[in-house]
């Protein structure tokens, strides 16, 4: 069956449609600043088969562009008695999943009494239980003690919530009133999208709908064969750096060979670091789905669905660090060795294509979580805070300042917001002066923020990276400037013995933290840099530095 | 006694004016080119232009782009910003974002530069407390420093003065005394809520603006009193409704997307009274293409707003997506050998190729000549049109020479690559919000629009194109349709069970008499005053707020609390009874609804007779001799058939081969727009 271009528009945009749909009202519902404010959450729609990927919100964070499918994938296994009503929830990162804190629910969907499709979301939770508050812990050594691993267990059986399951997950995390909120959020997601793909079916019909999304999935993978054909064919190597992971106190590498060859990419990662102690694992749906939004970002008109990555091989890497197997810790997984991973392809692929790259950005999630009690408001509470960093310079511009991970699309949350919410006071959340990687196009700032705690005690802890190296520039430019962190415990000053990660800091009322997070790298040398943007960057006092100022 | 109104509409290229009267339904319209140095001369000439009576004129109502505009092309005020200790870089920092999701390049500049933006020591807690007091030396200092660095308009913004302005009102305080002018934006002023990005960012584009706009309400108030009429301008705010010239002057980021909301509101207005209630509204002029979508009759409104990448607004306008695609939008080659069309506009000086006014370089308006869809002749106050011969070189060297292709193929390409932009413009409000084109009549106005909707309208799967008795001066006349209006938002941030009915009821009696003599003192005609109140809600540990109806006098916590549930259950399907509720905020409009008009009365004017014209068209590939009709000449139920041309002197509308067009009874041509051949 031949399908008119406008139909086929029509029905690429209404699937599209549904998932944004359901980000939206997951996102307006929830009581979890990381989803509310963040947009830390992801929502889609899968092939009944294997969990394929049909469409996924645009709006959703960026790393989940592989994941849900894997995710979804890994649950059609292991429950063949999914049933009309069901929601599965399940958080497994074995399981084709991220870290602990993103908590998956997956429904079957039916039309007209027929299996049809799994809607999926996942959302970012303040917590699940485990050694810190808010999860993500430097220090584990096995995921037990990172928190409650769920494996896929019916959260919801013929329509009606599975009361034990519940008590069972509210038994085991912090500050558990705000989570049953959540819980609905995620699932009234699910049930938005449920309606509005129904209407979608009932007006274009099942044939023609699925006959648009084959063609939508052969169409995409045309356009990335086209894109990559491109690329000049080579083999083209790059080692990205993390800092360490957390426990031994050496440098972790990522090491990427890729081969173009034609229409298709083959990456290698074997020749990475192995598995770790600490929780600077990646788990291999991570893995992939981290090339996967690096070549997205590489190419982004090349429209999203399981056919675009089908010209991308990823040799499993068994035996490194990006193919963790239970129990390793990877509290880590998703928001740092994913951008790190995703380094490794930026850097090869500028080795490609120079005019399509851009220098490396600041790379990290800049993760702060603190938890506590509030003795004003008396409750506890759960904070996160990430920040964003610079971007690398480019073939036409100077990077960004302050861009959020590359691995998300997450907004901050206003500082007004956090103050609200929580018992702290920023003395100072600016731009952090002369971190810009130099070069013909300087990297964009990064950001220098001080919060001192209120009231009460609360424990933080820090998961970062980027603090001993910062992001290498391209083409002769330099590198932008190193993350840092400075914690004040009762007026002493100290850095963390891993400089980017650590934990256990109980703060009392007074205490301060202060974060500096990378610029990112230069492009070109910047001898070459026009002498008037050098005036213009000394007026703005954006070469000072604003560093010493704690120091 | 008779009762002449004007809407006036300036656009990038023309300024349009439509009087009325209505007592008689007698009406005119004017179209001049607007006069980009000083947009109050074109008005001028406009309203002279319409028989001279400004005297008499008992509204003048004004859409404007210039707030708009200033910030899209970066051309305001410069701007100081007072901030809050530690917080200066807020506005450059923004929410953590990048331009596209997906693509790691783009820039981004703040409209107050980082040596305009001084910090000075206070601070509130966020409930409103005051933990350091303002240190009003340090106000005075870089009241001094930014005024001495040439700063023109002022920024007062610090953190949570959505809770408690205090501290805000003290340094304005200071800045009325030391501020050589009025520009003073105050954050919670502007916009009492929370979020500190989007607060102050709506406040500097308050203040970036702020000053060109003044400066222009005031010379035209001037120029109105010096003709005789000291009613005040009323000017459209982007919500659709009207307020008087100094409020906004005032408020001039109410006035952000003004033009293009008085186009929506007529559309809304035409195509209810056609029996069109779904509509996607192309208005196209000389530089600019809106796209608005009409539901049930009704402009789609947003209260978020992102003006450009990392500008959002968040006052409450008319949804509308805006590219720069018009018919003065120029047409080039780049380096990379693609054909280009816009977003650089010949405007209306030097204005397109054929306009014969020095333009050299071909655009959307000299590629339509070069097919024979437009006329030399037909261009408002263009005198020394040149004819083919001219455009076919500008358009052979600029875009024929390096393409390869003759002057006519040339043209067709520029027509192709225009049409395919303002496809997916349209695609962005309909399709990618879940809406089927085909369920839409499109709404064809401005001067350009017409020329291109059959095809537009086709390439979408659309099947019906409306277009208006005068396409040219829709928005003026949306100017004439839109109800005074006035809103007051008051902040409280508390447990709804803690709001006391008898302070809740003030508040909004408070609000609504402001707002009823706000009106009052406009002095324009209304047909009644409608009072609504409304309450911002959340529940507790939530961040974002939704907004229900309320009833006042007799403010009910409970009753609110249940509406408040039931709408959230309506919109997300979730129930959240063990959850609290907090009042975000109180929010009162003021409606004076403006007398109704007949849109019938632009049917069927004086039919003039005249003598049959045709001329060969290029569409898709062979010319086709088509006849020319005056738009005078076509009776109420007139069948047209195309191909054909209909001439008047706003806009040339083309009916395509295989298109249908019926005259209602309203003057409006209804298309159906058939299948493509």
């Amino acid at each position: 069956m031949a399908i008119d271009p406008v139909t086929l528009a029509v029905i690429e945009n209404g699937l599209r449609q549904v998932c944004s749909e359901m980000d939206l009202v997951h996102e307006k519902t929830s009581f979890s600043p990381v989803i509310s404010e963040a947009f830390d959450r992801s929502n889609g729609i899968y092939g009944r088969e294997n969990g394929e990927m049909i469409a996924q919100g645009e709006l959703g964070l960026p790393i989940f562009l592989g994941v849900m499918q894997f995710a979804t994938g890994a649950v059609l296994e292991r429950r063949r008695d999914l049933e009309r009503g069901d929601v599965i929830i399940q958080n497994d990162p074995y399981l084709g999943g991220t870290h602990l804190m993103d908590v998956k629910m997956i429904m079957p969907f039916y039309y007209q009494d027929e299996l049809w499709c799994f809607l999926s979301n996942t959302g970012h939770w303040p917590d699940t239980g485990g050694m810190v508050p808010g999860g993500f812990c430097s220090t584990a050594t096995e995921i037990q003690q990172e928190g409650l691993r769920l494996p896929p267990v019916k959260l919801v059986r013929n329509g009606e919530l599975v009361q034990d399951v519940v008590d069972i997950i509210l038994n085991n995390i912090r500050v558990p009133e705000e989570r049953i909120g959540d819980i609905r959020a995620q699932i009234g997601a699910l049930r938005t999208g449920e309606r509005r793909l129904t209407v979608l079916l009932d007006r274009y019909g099942v044939d023609t709908v699925e006959t648009a999304i084959t063609e939508l999935k052969e169409r995409s993978e045309q356009h990335m064969r086209e894109v990559l054909s491109g690329v000049p064919d080579g083999h083209y190597s790059f080692t990205a750096l993390m800092d360490s992971d957390g426990v031994v106190d050496e440098p972790l590498e990522i090491a990427l060979d890729l081969t173009i060859d034609g229409s298709d990419a083959h990456f290698d990662f074997s020749r990475s670091s192995p598995p770790c102690r600490g929780p600077m694992n990646s788990v291999w749906a991570t893995t992939q789905s981290a090339v996967y939004v690096a070549m997205k970002h590489i190419f982004p008109e090349v429209p999203i669905n399981a056919g675009c990555f089908k010209p991308l091989h990823i040799k499993p890497p068994r035996g490194t660090v990006l193919y963790a197997e239970y129990p390793r810790p990877v509290a880590g997984c998703a928001a740092e060795v994913a951008q790190r991973i995703m380094e490794a392809v930026f850097g090869a692929m500028g080795q490609a294509i120079p005019d399509r790259l851009f220098a490396a950005p600041a790379g990290t999630s800049g993760n702060f979580a603190l938890g506590g009690h509030d003795p004003e408001m008396r409750r506890d509470y759960i904070m996160y805070f990430f920040t964003g960093g610079g971007y690398g310079g480019y073939v036409d511009g100077d990077g960004l300042t302050n861009g959020c991970s590359t691995v998300g699309i997450s907004k901050t949350q206003p500082i007004e917001i956090l103050e609200q919410h929580y018992p702290l006071m920023f003395d100072e959340y600016a731009l952090r002066e002369g971190s810009a990687g130099p070069g013909r196009h300087r990297g964009g700032f990064g950001v220098s923020y001080r919060v001192r705690l209120l009231r009460g005690e609360g424990k933080a802890s820090f998961l970062m990276d980027h603090g001993r190296t910062g992001p290498p520039g391209m083409i002769g430019g330099g590198a932008g400037a190193t993350n840092k962190i400075q914690v004040s415990q009762g007026g002493v000053v100290t850095e963390p013995r891993h400089t980017s990660k650590g934990e256990g800091y109980l703060l009392t009322e007074g205490d301060w933290v202060q974060i500096k997070t990378p610029g990112g790298g230069g492009y070109g040398a910047v001898a070459e840099r026009d002498v008037e943007l050098v005036a213009r960057d000394v007026r703005r006092s954006y070469l000072d530095t604003n560093d010493t100022s704690s120091d | 006694m008779s009762e002449w109104q004007v809407g006036v509409d300036v656009g990038g290229t023309n300024t349009d004016l439509l009087f009325l009267d209505h007592e008689s339904g007698a009406f005119r319209v004017a179209k001049v080119p607007t006069t980009p140095t000083d947009q109050s001369d074109a008005v001028m000439s406009g309203l002279y232009a319409g028989d001279g009576a400004i005297a008499d004129l008992v509204a003048i109502v004004h859409g404007t782009t210039i707030a708009t505009n200033s910030v899209l092309e970066r051309k305001g005020a410069r701007c100081g910003l007072i901030t809050t200790r530690g917080f200066r870089d807020v506005l450059e920092l923004g929410r953590r974002t990048r331009p596209n999701n997906y693509g790691l390049t783009g820039s981004f500049e703040a409209l107050i530069d980082r040596e305009l933006r001084v910090e000075v020591t206070e601070r509130l807690d966020a409930s409103g407390r005051v933990v350091r007091p303002l240190d009003e030396a340090e106000v005075r200092a870089a009241l001094v420093r930014l005024r001495d660095a040439g700063a023109e308009s002022l920024v007062i913004h610090f953190l949570h003065a959505y809770a408690n302005p205090v501290h805000e009102q003290q340094a304005a305080k200071i800045a009325q005394q030391m501020w050589p002018n009025d520009y003073v934006s105050v954050s919670s002023e502007i916009l009492r809520e929370v979020r500190e990005f989007e607060r102050g960012s709506t406040a500097a584009v308050n203040a970036f603006v702020q000053p060109v706009l003044a400066r222009y309400l005031k010379r035209l108030g001037q120029r109105l009193k010096d003709a005789g009429n000291d009613r005040q301008l009323l000017v459209m705010q982007g919500n659709g409704g009207t307020l008087n010239a100094s409020a906004a002057a005032r408020q001039p980021v109410q006035t952000v997307m003004s033009g293009p909301a008085a186009g929506a509101v007529a559309a809304a207005h035409i195509g209810r009274q056609a029996g069109f209630e779904n509509l996607i509204a192309c208005d196209m002029g000389g530089t600019s293409f809106d796209v608005s979508l009409i539901l049930g009759g009704t402009p789609a409104l947003s209260a978020e707003k992102d003006l450009a990448y990392g500008v959002p607004v968040h006052v409450p306008m008319v949804d509308i997506h805006t590219i720069g695609a018009g018919g003065g939008s120029i047409a080039r080659v780049d380096a990379a050998g693609l054909l280009r069309v816009g977003p650089e506009s010949a405007g209306a000086e030097p204005g397109p190729v054929c306009y014969g006014r020095g333009g050299a370089k071909p655009t959307v308006t000299d590629a339509n000549l070069m097919l024979g869809r437009v006329e030399p002749s037909g261009f408002a106050g263009v005198s020394q049109a040149h004819g083919t011969e001219v455009v076919a070189g500008a358009l052979g060297s600029a875009v024929g020479d390096p393409l390869a292709l003759d002057a006519v193929s040339a043209a067709a390409a520029v027509l192709a690559v225009a049409g395919n932009q303002l496809a997916s413009a349209i695609r962005l409000v309909s399709v990618e919000k879940g809406h089927d084109p085909r369920d839409f009549t499109l709404f064809a106005f401005g001067g350009a629009g017409p020329l291109h909707a059959v095809e537009l309208a086709r390439e979408l799967g659309i099947p019906r194109v409306l277009v208006p008795r005068f396409p040219g001066i829709t928005s003026a006349l949306g100017c004439l349709l839109s109800d005074l209006r006035h809103d007051d938002v008051h902040s409280l941030w508390r447990a709804l069970s803690e709001v006391d009915a008898t302070e809740a009821d003030k508040i909004f009696d408070d609000q609504a008499a402001r707002g009823t003599q706000a009106l009052e003192s406009y002095a324009v005609p209304v047909t009644g005053v409608e009072v609504f109140h409304e309450a911002d809600l959340m529940y507790r540990g939530q961040s974002h707020v939704f907004r229900v109806r309320v009833d006042s006098p007799g403010f009910d916590a409970d009753r609110v609390a249940t509406s408040f549930a039931e709408r959230y259950a309506e919109r997300f399907e979730i129930i959240l009874a063990d959850m609290k509720p907090v009042l975000a905020s109180l929010r009162t409009t003021v409606i004076g609804t403006r007398q109704a008009v007949d849109l019938s009365l632009f049917g069927e004017s004086e039919v003039v007779a005249s003598a049959e014209r045709s001329r060969p068209v290029y569409f898709n590939g062979r010319w086709l001799e088509t006849p020319l009709l005056e738009r005078d000449t076509l009776t109420n139920g007139l069948v047209v058939t195309g191909p054909a041309i209909v001439v008047q002197p706003d806009s040339t509308c083309v009916i395509d081969p295989g298109a249908v067009a019926t005259v209602d009874d309203a003057g409006n041509l209804v298309i159906e727009v058939g299948g493509n051949n």
